[in-house]
């Protein structure tokens, strides 16, 4: 401050008058989404605290999942150059392989979803920006696993 | 006081001691400007002066017009939380060796509360977190202080580490959730929380559970240990919070 304002002292050069002043002071620059006496409202349940245990479960599991699942498509028995129509409609063919990937696509899907739904929590600091992005977070996991699940089970081998 | 002679040399020998040091301090004045600016300031000081010792130099020597809070200056009051080269810690109890004084340092107001001027920052955020967690003993049947209230030493000791707080903020504007979204409890009243519920003698603490399990309760806690890292009385605030979650999922299950 001072080596810049000592001598100018809120003069700007172009206005030759004081922009602040005891009587009109700047605005101070408010936290992000501040704690008042009536914000937060309280909230009554239990969801982040299923919220937060289902993370560390579903990543558990997850780790399994999607470990097996990147062995068998990418590196054994030939790697990635056997995968092709076939051999997914042969592995559906399992329920075994239906289910392991059904559990796949939902806690993937859940697990990364509440995941970003944290992030924005975190991050997006107005209101109307955090309403978006959930909503726009929730119609892509919804439509995804629905599209995937159906796939799943009404997977059909004979094309054609 | 010692005789002249021992005077004179002890006074050569600290003067042989002094160093010179920069404090680049970030200064911010709603009466002058609307931007803030860093300034540095050239003093000579003892390195092993405290950073709250070279603050008084500026203000009672240089520039009278530099604000900050201190009121105890031996660490226990919690006024001058303040961000030294980057870190969150008291000004009075930083020594100035300890911060590699050849190279200019930093001074900043705490992050994650309005500054008001230079380094005070509105800290009432802060303490209506600390107040929505009762942070009062509370019990059911006998109200009347009629008598002491026994515990015995290993009661005591299981909240021990909490009751060291002094309520300066390192902690929660340390905490990148706090610093973006200030509806989080933050890491002292979670604490302050975990000094009751842990306390037998305390008959709330399900209700400062609940009180805590809420959207912006102990569930948004990261578990990034920056609050751990600055606290000044050596707390380890994300252990307290992590009991805090423990107590909440096994009341449950």
């Amino acid at each position: 401050m001072s080596t810049t304002e000592t001598t100018a002292s809120g003069i700007g050069p172009v206005e030759g008058a004081a922009l602040y002043d005891v009587d009109n002071p700047a605005p101070v620059i408010e936290a992000p989404r501040q704690r008042t006496k009536k914000t937060p409202k309280p909230t009554r349940g239990n969801f982040e605290m299923y919220g937060w245990l289902f993370m560390r479960l579903s990543g558990i599991v997850l780790v399994v999942l999607v470990i097996g699942h990147l062995l068998i498509q990418l590196v054994l028995d030939g790697g990635v150059s056997k995968i092709g129509f076939a051999f997914v409609a042969g592995r559906w063919a399992s329920p075994w392989w239906q289910v392991w990937d059904l559990a796949m696509l939902w806690l993937a899907m859940l697990h990364g979803a509440n995941g970003l739904r944290t992030v924005i929590n975190d991050y997006a600091e107005r209101a109307n920006t955090r309403l978006w992005l959930k909503g726009l977070l929730y119609t892509a996991t919804v439509f995804t696993i629905l599209l995937g699940t159906l796939v799943i089970f009404t997977f059909d081998p004979n094309i054609r | 006081m010692a005789t002249p002679v021992l005077d004179k040399v002890e006074a050569e020998a600290k003067a042989a001691a002094y160093i010179t040091v920069t404090f680049r301090v970030r200064r911010f004045n709603p009466e002058v400007s609307a931007e803030s600016t860093w300034e540095d300031f050239q003093l000579e000081i003892d390195p092993k002066e405290r950073v709250l010792d070279g603050l008084h130099k500026i203000k009672w020597d240089l520039d009278g017009t530099l604000t900050f809070r201190r009121s105890c200056a031996h660490g226990i009051c919690g006024s001058d939380a303040m961000r030294i080269n980057g870190k969150n810690r008291l000004a009075c109890k930083t020594l100035i060796k300890d911060i590699n004084p050849e190279k200019p340092i930093t001074i900043e107001p705490i992050k994650g509360l309005t500054v008001l001027k230079d380094l005070v920052v509105d800290m009432e955020p802060f303490f209506q977190a600390y107040r929505d967690v009762m942070p009062f003993l509370i019990t059911k049947d006998t109200n009347e202080p009629t008598r002491e209230r026994l515990q015995s030493a290993e009661d005591r000791e299981r909240f021990d580490d909490t009751t060291k707080c002094i309520l300066c903020a390192a902690c929660t504007s340390s905490c990148p959730v706090f610093w973006n979204d200030g509806q989080y409890f933050g890491p002292a009243a979670i604490v302050n929380a975990h000094r009751f519920i842990f306390d037998s003698r305390d008959q709330a603490g399900e209700q400062r559970l609940e009180i805590l399990n809420d959207k912006d309760g102990v569930w948004r806690c990261r578990t990034t240990f920056n609050c751990t890292d600055a606290c000044p009385r050596g707390i380890e605030v994300t252990k307290a919070i992590q009991e805090v979650k423990r107590a909440l999922i096994t009341r449950r299950f």
